[in-house]
């Protein structure tokens, strides 16, 4: 391949790349639509599974429970389930002939996020389970011999733990936050109502609508950085 | 609540997985007396003291303060344990040594104070805002004693203080010992025969699980009964 065809090949990357971060610093209010409602889902979702994944978590990591590895085992295998395949179950569910029609939240931004709460319970219940766990069991004696109560032991279990729980919800937010096949499934990428960044990148593209695709990712991906940036800062403080 | 002078276990064994880690022992401590539990590693000091602290179940036996018995979740309402392991929770040398205050519900506005006095008697003044975690093994273990010295529970059981001491911490920590044995039931358990001798009023010598030999201290390191003890203290005995 020549220079010639090499910048011609290139040329609507660059292109694409410079109109993006166009779209970006000019405040598009559809990047920025999309980008809100991205967020919203997203956060609902993964704070939402915090209710039951934590205490979950504290119930497998702190209490004899009988089957423990079983449990464990099984929570880790949901990690990696295929969001199409937890779409299509929940569309069965939500869909207006199903047991969960009546709700008529199929196509509404609820659905999404009820969809993502059982997608990220998993991370949340496997990561937390995991950092509780890593404590050094002699806070516990500790924590007893000072004369705290069962509660109180938890409780500082926890918040030795917290740095391990906090990466478990940000890693939940951004499985969340990524991923399509809820999305589009329970959604169905209807512009103003579902449509998030991960169905409005899939969509542009398919149209070859490449700038919008790319300022859509590099939002996605900032935010995903971001985030994991100001964690790991954090932390070391 | 009276403060507790006497503290008296009988026949106490442990059995773990079979074998048995305790075999019928009993002791008597008494308030402003240091008693010392010694004996090689592996001998059960460090089972007995949690046992005496209610962190673990005894499978025989009971404890009797003041001539009642009771229960291991009261004996943790009336003793504290130091451990041979610091183990300093995250955070600053504060949050350690108030937490003990907090759980058990000391009004916000007295902690402070009861902490700083308690750094003071460490000789950690100034302290407080430091990173728990990041100070010395010699400086941890004085966090620790601070911490359960500050709770005020009148039974103190200390698992070898100093067994990862340079001298002059190990000084500072046996003079804590010894201010706090003058109001507390303290119970020692060391494999240091100089500091055994250095600290106590009363020796236990515990081998196996039994004890051997119980007696005073100065009886006990200049004339052992027991062949094992006089072994034990000439540095002969595994």
């Amino acid at each position: 391949m020549g220079h010639g065809e090499e910048d011609a090949a290139l040329d609507p990357i660059l292109q694409g790349l410079i109109q993006a971060i166009q779209l970006i610093i000019s405040g598009d209010p559809e990047v920025y639509r999309i980008t809100e409602l991205s967020l919203i889902v997203s956060v609902s979702g993964t704070l939402i599974s915090c209710v039951w994944s934590v205490p979950i978590s504290a119930f497998l990591a702190l209490r004899n429970v009988p089957g423990k590895r079983t449990i464990k085992g099984i929570f880790t295998a949901l990690i990696g389930i295929p969001t199409v395949a937890l779409g299509l179950s929940l569309y069965l569910l939500l869909s207006r002939t199903g047991p969960l029609g009546y709700f008529q939240l199929m196509y509404t931004p609820y659905a999404i996020i009820a969809g993502q709460c059982i997608l990220v319970t998993p991370i949340i219940v496997s990561f937390t389970t995991s950092a509780l766990e890593s404590v050094d069991p002699d806070v516990r004696t500790l924590a007893r011999t000072l004369g705290a109560s069962g509660f109180q032991t938890d409780a500082l279990v926890l918040r030795e733990a917290r740095w391990g729980v906090v990466l478990a919800v940000i890693a939940a937010f951004n499985r969340a936050f990524a991923e399509l096949g809820v999305a589009m499934m329970l959604g169905g990428n209807i512009r103003n109502v579902t449509r998030v960044l991960t169905t409005a990148i899939a969509l542009q593209t398919s149209m070859g609508d490449i700038p919008l695709s790319i300022a859509l990712s590099i939002i996605l991906l900032s935010i995903v950085m971001t985030l994991s940036i100001i964690v790991s800062l954090a932390r070391r403080r | 609540m009276t403060s507790p002078s006497c503290l008296d276990a009988r026949k106490i064994s442990k059995r773990f997985d079979g074998s048995v880690v305790l075999d019928h022992v009993s002791l008597k401590a008494h308030v402003s007396r240091i008693t010392s539990i010694i004996g090689v590693n592996g001998a059960g000091k460090t089972t007995l003291l949690k046992i005496l602290a209610g962190l673990e179940e005894m499978n025989d036996g009971f404890v009797l303060i003041d001539s009642n018995e009771i229960s291991a979740s009261a004996l943790r309402t009336h003793s504290t344990m130091i451990f041979q392991k610091s183990i300093m929770i995250s955070g600053t040398v504060y949050d350690n040594v108030a937490y003990g205050l907090r759980v058990n519900g000391v009004p916000s506005q007295y902690i402070k104070e009861k902490v700083r006095d308690a750094l003071d008697t460490v000789n950690l003044a100034n302290f407080e805002k430091r990173k728990a975690r990041k100070l010395s093994s010699g400086e941890q273990q004085r966090v620790a004693i601070a911490r359960a010295l500050v709770i005020e529970r009148k039974i103190l059981l200390i698992d070898e203080p100093t067994a990862n001491l340079d001298p002059a911490n190990a000084m500072l920590v046996e003079q804590t010992i010894k201010s706090a044995a003058r109001s507390r039931i303290l119970i020692l358990s060391t494999h240091n025969l100089a500091q055994a001798k250095r600290l106590s009023h009363q020796v236990i010598h515990l081998y196996k699980g039994c004890v051997i030999e119980d007696r005073d201290a100065e009886d006990f390191f200049t004339s052992p009964h027991d062949e094992k003890t006089r072994l034990f203290v000439d540095g002969e005995l595994q």
